[in-house]
């Protein structure tokens, strides 16, 4: 046993400073090693080097852009196809600012390889309206002043349309449990679920 | 990130031919080596982390057989296609009625935009979630640097495991479907460079403490394309209690899943796994041999829970989880017990 409940943990200060002194040591000895040997290969890699040519099919739209293969959806909409609605939060998948649709599937475009989606149709917050119509669920949000600071709106949009489609805005508690990977750090989540309750219905109407 | 090359395969043995991992570097960093590609979710978020730095990634999403995403059932059980999304097998009706335990462990599981992307494939193979892991400022880290050490073990250690542990790592398996797999005995079809191969979900995994670096049996190239499950009395009688800190979207402070075979309050067969506290998917068979045979109660649930954690070793902010993780077991068992199944 040990002395877990009587001690206290980390404070702020201590743990940063451990932090600073590991980060200001040598961070790795390991040196990097060479590249595998060659091996028989049926289909052929696309090396790693300046940027290639690449298409995205956005919104009903093919465009087509150079992009290092590193890049993500995410980037590749924001910075190739210039449609900066879907915003970059924590790009490590833990937010969902950076929800889309990936052939009609609500997913992460930040731990998402441009490259990797290919002709599969990409949907994302410019694509909900019909000209100056708004989608429901954009309404809703409007409606039932489902936002404050707003940068998480069009990841929790994107990914509450997919909630009622997938059908599991059934009630409160499971909007709120299939919602969970949308964070709004002004906390608008009651308004949230108000209008994506108030969206299901005209939803299933259109 | 660094740089990397990018190949879509077109079938099984083309991926397997596109990687050239060396012998045991299979789970380090990838570094100098060429890893699949499937959901991306962890890979994706490790190479950003630079913590995983693998040359070159072969794209087995491109692969256009069906069988690999395919979810069927037949007299000797569940067989579930690698790549098939943690959100298909979740929602999947007869996964949800024959094997509950499966379909709770990936709902509560990430966000349902990870279960969108995550193939089952990738996510029993996930990586820890240890904080000095997943960050390469950390010096000492056996997982990643073996010999270098372990920064948890006087660090913030409150998430970390203390089952299959060691003084060389305590990191904690995150999964919770690697946890129902483990318990409900399922095994991984794989396709390698020498050819094909079943291997049992007890002899995948290797534990954090004894391993700190190498996470799997796995060979170099091997390619998973399908997880088995077997069928058996106590399926449908099972469960995935899953304890944390926030109600929804967070990895398992600690968990349960409970399968029990049961007629008129005594036991038959009986299936544990324990989740969030291990270095490794685990089964408790001390658990299973207390239960197994008795007339079910709470008392014997509490001696059940008391023998799982009875080699806990706990550490400065993670002493928590033995009772934790009793009472979590306990709770399961007694939810099971009362199912009508």
């Amino acid at each position: 046993m040990n002395d877990s409940t009587r001690s206290p943990f980390f404070t702020r200060r201590n743990f940063l400073s451990r932090g600073a002194a590991a980060a200001a040591a040598p961070v790795f000895a390991e040196a990097l090693v060479g590249a595998a040997p060659a091996q028989a290969q049926a289909s052929s890699a696309i090396p790693p080097g300046p940027a290639i040519p690449m298409s995205l099919v956005v919104n009903g739209q093919k465009r087509n852009f150079a992009a290092d293969i590193r890049t993500s959806l995410l980037d590749a909409v924001r910075e190739k196809v210039r449609l900066t609605g879907s915003k970059k939060g924590c790009d490590h998948g833990q937010c969902g600012a950076c929800t889309m649709h990936v052939d009609g599937k609500r997913v992460l475009s930040c731990l998402t390889l441009a490259i990797s989606v290919g002709d599969k149709p990409v949907t994302t917050i410019e694509g909900l309206a019909k000209g100056d119509e708004l989608h429901p669920m954009q309404q809703a949000f409007v409606d039932h002043d489902a936002l404050q600071c707003g940068y998480c709106t069009p990841g929790q949009i994107m990914s509450a349309v997919a909630c009622v489609n997938e059908g599991h805005a059934k009630s409160d508690s499971e909007i709120r449990e299939y919602m969970s990977g949308n964070i709004c750090r002004c906390a608008a989540y009651p308004n949230i679920v108000a209008a994506v309750n108030q969206a299901k219905s005209q939803m299933k109407r259109s | 990130m660094r740089p990397f090359s990018y190949q879509p395969a077109s079938s099984p043995s083309d991926a397997v031919k596109a990687t050239s991992m060396k012998p045991g570097a299979s789970d380090k960093r990838g570094d100098g080596n060429t890893v699949f590609l499937a959901g991306g979710t962890t890979l994706i978020d490790l190479m950003k982390l630079d913590v995983s730095r693998p040359t070159g990634l072969v794209d087995v999403n491109t692969i256009a057989d069906k069988a690999l995403s395919e979810i069927s059932f037949s007299k000797d059980g569940l067989r579930i296609g690698a790549l098939a999304k943690m959100s298909a097998v979740a929602d999947d009706a007869t996964v949800k009625r024959e094997y509950p335990m499966i379909s709770q462990s990936l709902e509560k599981a990430a966000s349902a935009q990870l279960r969108n992307m995550a193939s089952m494939g990738g996510n029993l193979l996930q990586r820890t979630r240890c904080s000095y892991f997943r960050d390469v400022a950390w010096k000492q880290c056996n997982k990643r640097e073996p010999g270098s050490g372990c920064a948890a073990l006087d660090g913030q250690n409150r998430l970390h495991a203390i089952l299959a542990v060691s003084d060389d790592c305590i990191a904690s398996y995150p999964g919770d479907f690697g946890t129902a797999f483990v318990a409900l005995d399922g095994s991984v079809e794989v396709e390698g460079p020498k050819g094909k191969r079943t291997i049992k979900s007890s002899e995948l995994h290797l534990a954090s403490g004894s391993s700190p670096s190498v996470e799997t049996t796995l060979q170099p190239g091997e390619f998973i394309t399908a997880l088995v499950v077997p069928a058996g009395n106590w399926a449908r009688r099972s469960a995935y209690l899953k304890i944390r800190d926030r109600e929804s979207y967070e990895f398992a402070a600690a968990s349960a899943a409970v399968a029990l075979e049961m007629q008129s309050g005594k036991l038959g067969e009986v299936r544990v796994g324990l989740g969030g506290v291990a270095g490794k998917p685990w089964r408790s068979m001390e658990a299973e041999a207390v239960l197994r045979g008795q007339s079910f109660n709470e008392d014997l649930a509490q001696k059940a829970a008391e023998a799982a954690f009875a080699d806990a070793k706990l550490h400065k902010h993670n002493a928590f989880k033995k009772e934790l993780g009793q009472r979590t077991l306990v709770r399961a068992l007694m939810d099971v017990a009362a199912m009508e199944a």
